[in-house]
């Protein structure tokens, strides 16, 4: 089991799911209505690291992070 | 150096404190960028949320990147609300000599603005409105939309 958080605006709470890659929350947050506005627009963090490829393994315990466009300052 | 507070930041004591602590660092160099909310948009103010954990990362990456230049930084940022006429954001950098400091203050709130895990609101009627138009993608971001 891994969780899923959503950061920033995104009015969600944390999601625990079974996945092997982050191919496997793609297609759960794909079918999230919710998430239509954000899934093109967001960063992913796997335990507090920023990841580049779906490929990504995910274990028991990861988190998941989506990160919502930014802007501090 | 990375300090955040809750609602808006106390400029002045910043400033002077970071001053005092390398006043005998031999630095000829100490360049300041300081972030105000501006009355604009009929907007109360403006509010922030943080994702500290990478925000630390992103900082101390940084940090790495110019010790070699003989560069140091000092950043600190609000949390909360943030009313107009107050200020947000403060990064500092202190250099040997002031070209390296020049370049890397702007690099560096470039950086920021692009990469920070901080998320800005408009405060309007006492509601936070997310600023979407205003925000930016932070790089490598849409993966999960891809087609797989």
């Amino acid at each position: 089991m891994i969780t899923v958080e959503f950061l920033g605006p995104i009015q969600k709470p944390v999601l625990s799911m079974e996945a092997s890659t982050l191919h496997d929350v793609a297609r759960v947050l794909k079918e999230d209505s919710e998430m239509a506005q954000w899934i093109d627009s967001c960063a992913v963090a796997v335990n507090d690291m920023l990841v580049s490829t779906l490929d990504t393994v995910l274990k028991e315990g990861d988190k998941v992070s989506l990160l919502p466009p930014v802007c501090g300052g | 150096m990375l300090e955040l507070y809750d609602g808006p930041l106390n400029v002045s004591e910043i400033l002077t404190r970071w001053y005092a602590q390398e006043s005998t660092s031999n630095y000829g160099a100490y360049i300041p960028f300081v972030g105000t909310v501006r009355a604009e948009d009929g907007i109360e103010g403006l509010s922030f949320d943080v994702y500290e954990p990478i925000l630390n990362g992103w900082f101390d990456a940084w940090v790495q990147k110019v010790a070699p230049l003989g560069a140091t930084l000092k950043m600190a940022h609000s949390r909360g609300d943030v009313l107009v006429h107050e200020s947000s954001y403060i990064a500092a950098v202190f250099s040997p000599k002031r070209r390296v400091a020049l370049e890397t203050i702007e690099q560096f709130v470039e950086d920021f603005k692009a990469s920070a895990p901080i998320w800005k609101y408009d405060l309007v009627n006492g509601e936070r409105l997310y600023a979407r138009e205003r925000s930016t993608a932070i790089a490598g971001a849409g993966i999960l939309g891809a087609k797989s």
